[in-house]
């Protein structure tokens, strides 16, 4: 086990440096410094003194690749890849382009996406499942068309629609809750409950659909009509055979985006103003902070490649037919 | 005549589409699901709404410059027909069959009393003269009049679709027992080419969505935004398919070194978070799209190339999803008896992999192609959101909800933009899925046997 472990955990440092890689050359190679201290200073009449300073300050005035002036060590460490992707490895971020630690936000704007969408996603997945069972129990009946009609349309409308219809309805005409803002500590919970909710229902369509169409793979198999023959009602083989099948591919589905929960969820940080990672990143691409993106493509990918560490491990626990190789 | 990057690719699309369904039309295997996409009531309805938008967005995919005006605007062929929908604005928010402007002005009446009024719009029921007392009545009247001619051009076409049928086939079937799907289509199309019919000619004399903030007609921008969501939708299909086939098969196919890179190069793609590598290639594309300015004289083209772009990255975001599925398919495919055959004859690696692993594939890339296309639409509106979408000059449900967001916090609220957006949105989204459920279940052999 530990061995398999320690060899996925190899095979991450591959990936991660393909990443690293790709976000360089997007980053740097397709558009030099140079264009990115003129964006950032504004288009027009940005003399090169102007440029040059800029590019001191935020640590781009080194070569690409290969640094040809400096002593031999250093013609590979005194280089804008070393530097800007070596830190990253180590988690150290660095500043953003306007100054600021972005470790140290990071740190501190991690909890309340966490608080956000952590809650979102148990909720999102209870209300799925018992919907999808219902759907299951009363297959072939009205119900299930009502069911699977209603799905269609819930997915087919904008998530956006969710947001701003929510928002309206229960903020500003019903004021039940506060439109938008965060606070620390228990006080957080009147403005989380909505984009809690409004999270639940926009994803409710796809996710009953999803969980119907495992369950029904799982009804139609031979040890659920052995159950039945053995004079199990409908709804005790439901929950006592089918569900319990079906909770393994349900299980590493969520398992893969736990860890990505904690990069939060742009759209619903930015509609209620609450300070996650998500809106975090947001603001950093409204403001062209190429730093903090590229901090945060980094963070995404560890959490990432660390989703399917943990996906191959849950698999290994709770389907007894996978066996390591 | 002009024709846009965009456009060149879209007709390109539909050219092989056209090819692909004719390849088909004859192929035994393929008759089944055809047959059952046929018979399928909910599918057929759908896909003549799809067919209706899809004809909007090709009217407007053709571009050409007007050479009798002074402006050296490029306009589509459907600007040219809505011009006066496009040149009646107002000066700025007015509701949807409102004859006054959303905010006061101040007038200066006939015998020279200044006051402080909600002005009467510039276009929208300009016919009317007392609007306190016949707006109801004149809007019921010219709503009657349109649906009336709606429905008669409606059924002329429908007429005029059976005679050329009887034409072709010979088959003389009484109205009363065409085939139930038929029966649906007919419907269907007479309902919405009569709606829009009525629509298009209310739209003459009101604002029938209102109109924005500039005071640009609402339903103007509407229509306009469904070619947005058809490119993104169909293009980044176009461009992600070769990649998601050639990797997916020889992932599968070959396996080994083969597929241990290509399972390496998606894998990293997809560790990147989307919506970031997204970001960032919009980021870059900005920053190459300031740096050459004079690649880019005219707005049309840099919003063009935008969204181009934009279908790019999306193509490169989306690829690996389909890779994954075809790949676990060929591995499949691969330990086949009469893949095993064919390699015991003889036949070379590639005629195996053309000839006998990618027509079985073919039904997988299609299911996914019109899975794909539904949640592309709704992608563009969050994309535009966050601001690395298409071009802010673009007409899109994604912009018109971007701007029309914030009006919300108005007093009397501003509602009509949002409304007309998501109801476009929705529509064709709706019936994407509803298709696309449909030909999922024809073309998904394990649902072949009912």
């Amino acid at each position: 086990m530990i061995q398999y472990i320690i060899r996925r955990f190899l095979y991450a440092i591959p990936l991660l440096i393909g990443v690293n890689i790709l976000t360089f050359v997007l980053f740097f190679v397709v558009n030099s410094p140079d264009d990115m201290a003129r964006m950032q200073l504004g288009q027009k009449r940005v003399t090169e003194q102007a440029i040059n300073n800029w590019k001191q300050q935020h640590g781009y005035n080194l070569p690409l690749l290969w640094n040809e002036q400096a002593d031999n060590q250093e013609k590979i460490t005194q280089t804008i890849f070393y530097q800007k992707s070596v830190g990253l490895f180590l988690f150290r971020f660095g500043v953003s382009d306007s100054g600021r630690n972005i470790g140290a936000d990071i740190q501190e704007r991690m909890w309340p996406s966490l608080a956000l969408a952590l809650p979102t996603l148990i909720v999102g997945l209870v209300v799925d499942i018992s919907f999808a069972l219902l759907l299951v129990l009363y297959r072939n009946r009205a119900l299930e068309r009502i069911g699977i009609v209603s799905c269609v349309v819930l997915l087919s409308i904008s998530s956006l629609f969710y947001i701003i219809g929510g928002q309206f309805l229960f903020a500003k005409v019903l004021k039940w809750v506060p439109i938008s803002g965060y606070d620390d500590g228990l006080s957080a919970l009147k403005f989380l409950i909505l984009p809690i909710l409004i999270g639940v229902f926009s994803g409710s369509g796809s996710g009953v659909r999803w969980y119907r169409t495992l369950f029904l793979e799982e009804v139609e198999k031979d040890y659920v009509r052995t159950a039945r023959a053995k004079g199990l009602t409908e709804t005790e083989a439901l929950f006592k055979h089918v569900l319990p099948n079906a909770l393994i591919p349900i299980l590493t589905g969520v398992v893969v985006i736990l860890p990505l929960l904690f990069m939060g969820s742009l759209i619903m940080e930015s509609f209620f103003s609450i300070p996650g990672l998500g809106s975090y990143t947001l603001d950093a691409i409204n403001s062209q902070d190429f730093a903090i993106v590229r901090s945060m493509v980094f963070l995404g990918s560890v959490l990432y490649v660390l989703g399917l560490l943990l996906t191959d491990i849950s698999y290994t626990l709770v389907d007894p037919r996978v066996r390591l190789s | 005549m002009v024709i846009l990057w965009t456009d060149a690719l879209i007709f390109l699309l539909l050219s092989s589409l056209l090819a692909l369904v004719i390849y088909m039309r004859n192929k035994e295997h393929m008759q089944r699901p055809i047959q059952k996409i046929a018979q399928s009531k909910v599918g057929i309805a759908a896909l003549v709404i799809l067919l209706f938008y899809i004809f909007i967005g090709l009217i407007d995919s053709i571009h050409f410059k007007p050479n009798n005006t002074k402006n050296t605007e490029i306009i589509s062929v459907l600007d040219y027909w809505a011009s006066s929908l496009r040149e009646h604005g107002e000066k700025t928010y007015s509701a949807p069959f409102s004859t006054h402007l959303y905010s006061k002005e101040i007038i200066v009446s006939q015998d020279g009393v200044v006051h402080w009024d909600y002005p009467r719009l510039e276009n929208g029921g300009r016919h009317i003269y007392l609007p306190e007392h016949q707006l109801l009545l004149d809007i019921v009247k010219k709503l009657a009049i349109g649906l009336l001619q709606g429905l008669v051009i409606s059924s002329f076409l429908i007429v005029g679709f059976l005679i050329i049928r009887f034409i072709a086939t010979h088959k003389q079937t009484p109205l009363l027992f065409l085939s139930p799907s038929l029966k649906v289509a007919l419907i269907v199309m007479g309902v919405v080419i009569s709606a829009a019919y009525c629509l298009v000619y209310l739209s003459n004399y009101y604002h029938v969505f209102g109109t924005d903030k500039v005071g640009e007609d609402v339903f103007y921008q509407a229509i306009k935004s469904i070619r947005t969501g058809l490119v993104l939708g169909t293009l980044t299909t176009l461009i992600m398919l070769p990649l998601a086939i050639v990797f997916g098969i020889l992932a599968g196919f070959f396996g080994g070194w083969v597929d241990d890179i290509i399972q390496y190069i998606y894998t990293t793609l997809n560790a990147i978070p989307g919506v970031l590598l997204i970001a960032a290639s919009i980021l870059m594309v900005q920053v190459y799209m300031s740096g050459h300015e004079q690649e880019f004289t005219s707005i049309i083209v840099r919003a063009d190339t935008r969204l181009l772009f934009l279908c790019l990255i999306l193509g490169v975001t989306n690829w690996t999803g389909l890779c994954r599925l075809l790949r676990a398919e060929t591995l499949k495919l691969r330990e086949m008896e009469y893949v095993q055959a064919a390699r015991a004859l003889g036949v070379k690696k590639g005629m195996i992999l053309f000839r006998h692993i990618l027509p079985n594939v073919m039904h997988i890339v299609l299911i996914s192609v019109v899975l794909d296309f539904s949640s592309l639409v709704l992608a563009e509106a969050v994309l535009s959101y966050i601001n690395i979408g298409v071009d802010s000059t673009t007409y899109s449900w994604g912009n018109m909800i971007n701007g029309a967001r914030l009006e919300m916090a108005r007093e009397p609220i501003v509602w009509w933009s949002l409304s007309a957006a998501f109801l476009f949105m929705f529509t064709l989204v709706l019936a994407a899925n509803l298709f696309a459920d449909t030909v999922q279940d024809a073309f998904d052999p394990r649902r072949g046997i009912e």
